[in-house]
């Protein structure tokens, strides 16, 4: 019992919340910046497998990290863009699409990924993203290593949430992009463009998730293999209801689930006799039990999944 | 000249709709194809060679859409009723391991056809089951069941992968994880001898019989598609909701967990974590693509079974990756959701 209380007050333990949470983070502000805006996007796990096997690509071909990241996101973008096209105008049922979207992305992925790269005895890997060693900082024992020691693009997730979190908030923008989930028809009214609005968002919110998938093989693995997103997006739709689709609540939301993910890890190795399908299920248990916990008080945007028509009630 | 939503949309012009949409995919990917330096012709006649150029490959081809039509009748009833079952996949496993679990302790001296009757049943009551807490998750705290039958699909797997690496692993699979199998006794008998081809494909067919005389000819199957097509209003003619969703929901996970008990006790003997190449989401494709329609699922699950069958054979004769059968089966998902909103529309002068 010891042993796993002392494993709670390692800095190892912490910074592994840190790098396990990014890929979370990007991945449930990508989501909830879509349902802000009255689109469920479904496509979540496949925009995430894509990202992740685009970015690898690209630094594998001999571009640098940050190109790699910069491709993931703009292919995520037009995948977001098929998503939103199918779903805004076409008001297509954002379930099946979503799914659809998931298929796709990832199948295409797998195909890209065989055509291009051969994979020998094991798949081959690029260099990837070094934590930055923040200098004096990081010398600071516990928070060292935990805050000023993480890769780089863990610290552009943190950037991502107090951006996104200011701008929903905080700017006509961010209220023009909740009121599309809220009242179309009254964003409509104020001469702005509901349709255009859906579409910029899911675009913004798949670039995101893909760049979720990216941080997997660009930093957090070195290489690309099938099922590596092993339904991270998935838990990330979880996380956005769980944080009733705030940009704060959803970085705790992800950091909790986080911690858990690491904690779990470091247990295994602790409690013996305990097979250890047990702890990998615990994740997806305790998304579930998120759920049920905040589904009295869910405060759903008004639109969310309703398709938007001109003049149409 | 305006467009006008019909009322009804014929089933020749549904069945039009599919065929333009997989027409739409096999021509996108026929860009991927040709990426690869392959001639997209030569491709497609060799997939059409590999799942039905011999009597050996139709009946594989067939053995491969018995699980994709029970997949797919899950997912057909379960979206009429707007019950978002994305767990048909982790039904499946559900109902393997109960399968494999009942079939290797039943009494060996039971006669053959009562023991699988009774598999069948027990396949059905792990998916029904399965689905079941899904259901009332949404009736009771009004969880999104996406979410859930999504992640329970992982928990299932890791569930799997306990059993039959502990209770239930095979003494005699030499250390491969892989669990007890079926008894020999209460296998499923082959169909053509010398194939693969069993009676679960006759119990499949019976499954989509039933499954239209439920929906087309019995209260029930009305009150589940008007609770799909306006809650409220079903409500308020006096369906009650919660027994008709969680009807719709044991009677979508049975079929999932059935196509899992028939794959082992047809196919396999024995539970793997790999045992489905993604059997839960290809029947969420079979069930678009045919529109919902217990009839068109048959026609679909040939049509799925077809491109992952011969994709094999192509891949292997041509060298282009196999995954190709994933994004035709995907994007065919995507084209059929344009078509049908365009089959439901009319002009009007």
């Amino acid at each position: 019992m010891t042993e796993a209380l002392d494993l709670f007050f390692n800095a190892s333990l912490w910074a592994a919340v840190l790098r396990i949470a990014t890929p979370l983070i990007f991945g449930v502000l990508g989501a909830l910046i879509c349902e802000r805006a009255g689109v469920l996007n479904l496509g979540i796990e496949g925009i995430m497998t894509m990202g992740a096997m685009i970015g690898w690509l690209s630094v594998f071909l001999g571009t640098d990290l940050w190109t790699g990241l910069l491709v993931a996101a703009a292919v995520g973008a037009l995948i977001g863009l098929l998503h939103g096209l199918l779903t805004v105008p076409l008001g297509l049922s954002q379930h099946v699409s979503g799914l659809g979207i998931t298929l796709f992305a990832a199948a295409l992925a797998y195909y890209l990924y065989r055509l291009i790269v051969t994979v020998g005895d094991s798949p081959p890997t690029i260099d990837p993203f070094r934590p930055l060693d923040i200098p004096i900082m990081s010398d600071i024992p516990f928070f060292g290593p935990v805050f000023f020691a993480q890769a780089p693009p863990t610290y552009l997730a943190l950037l991502a949430v107090i951006v996104m979190s200011y701008v929903l908030m905080r700017t006509p923008l961010g209220l023009a992009i909740r009121m599309t989930g809220e009242s179309p028809h009254t964003v409509e009214a104020q001469g702005l463009n509901p349709t255009l609005i859906r579409i910029g968002c899911v675009m913004t919110g798949s670039a995101l998730m893909a760049l979720g998938g990216a941080f997997l093989t660009t930093a957090a693995f070195n290489s690309f293999f099938p099922e590596m997103v092993q339904g991270r997006g998935w838990i990330c739709i979880a996380l956005v209801v769980f944080a009733s689709w705030r940009p704060g609540k959803a970085l705790i939301g992800a950091l909790l689930f986080a911690f858990f993910d690491a904690y779990q890890l470091r247990l295994q190795t602790v409690v013996e006799n305990v097979p250890y399908q047990l702890f990998l299920m615990a994740p997806y248990l305790l998304s579930i039990a998120a759920l049920i916990l905040v589904s009295r008080r869910a405060q759903v945007p008004a639109a969310l999944m309703i398709p938007y028509r001109r003049g149409e009630r | 000249m305006r467009l006008e939503r019909r009322t009804s949309v014929k089933w020749t012009l549904g069945a039009g709709a599919a065929l333009a949409a997989v027409m739409t995919a096999l021509a996108f990917a026929a860009g991927l194809i040709l990426a690869a330096g392959v001639n997209p012709l030569v491709a497609y006649l060799e997939m059409l060679r590999g799942a039905l150029g011999s009597r050996l490959a139709i009946t594989e081809m067939l053995t491969r859409a018995v699980p994709l039509m029970l997949t797919g009748l899950a997912a057909a009833v379960a979206f009429r009723a707007r019950l978002w079952n994305i767990g048909a996949e982790g039904q499946f496993y559900l109902g393997a391991l109960a399968v494999a679990w009942a079939g290797h302790s039943l009494m060996s001296s039971l006669p053959s056809a009562i023991g699988i009757a009774a598999l069948m049943v027990v396949g059905m009551a792990a998916g029904a089951l399965l689905l079941s807490g899904p259901a009332y998750l949404r009736l009771r705290f009004n969880v999104d069941e996406v979410v859930t039958t999504l992640l329970m699909n992982f928990v299932v797997i890791l569930f799997v992968g306990l059993m039959i690496e502990g209770p239930m692993r095979d003494p005699l699979a030499f250390g491969w994880p892989q669990s007890v199998p079926v008894d020999r006794n209460f296998r499923l008998p082959d169909l053509v001898q010398g194939t693969r081809l069993h009676a679960g494909f006759l119990i499949a067919l019976a499954m989509a019989g039933i499954v239209w005389l439920i929906i087309a000819r019995t209260v029930f199957g009305t009150e589940a598609r008007a609770a799909g097509f306006n809650a409220r209003a079903a409500e308020f003619a006096g369906v009650s909701l919660p027994r008709t969703i969680m009807g719709v929901a044991l009677l979508s996970g049975g079929l999932a967990g059935l196509a899992g008990g028939i794959e082992v006790a047809g196919v396999t003997g024995g539970v793997t974590t790999t045992m489905s190449p993604g059997f839960g989401y290809a029947g969420i494709v079979v069930a678009m693509l045919a529109a919902l329609h217990p009839a068109g699922v048959v026609a679909a699950s040939v049509f799925v079974a077809t491109v992952f069958v011969g994709a094999d054979a192509m891949s292997r004769a041509t060298g282009v990756p196999s995954f190709i059968a994933d994004v035709i089966v995907a994007l065919a998902l995507l084209t059929m959701l344009v078509a049908l909103l365009f089959s439901s529309y009319r002009i009007r002068r």
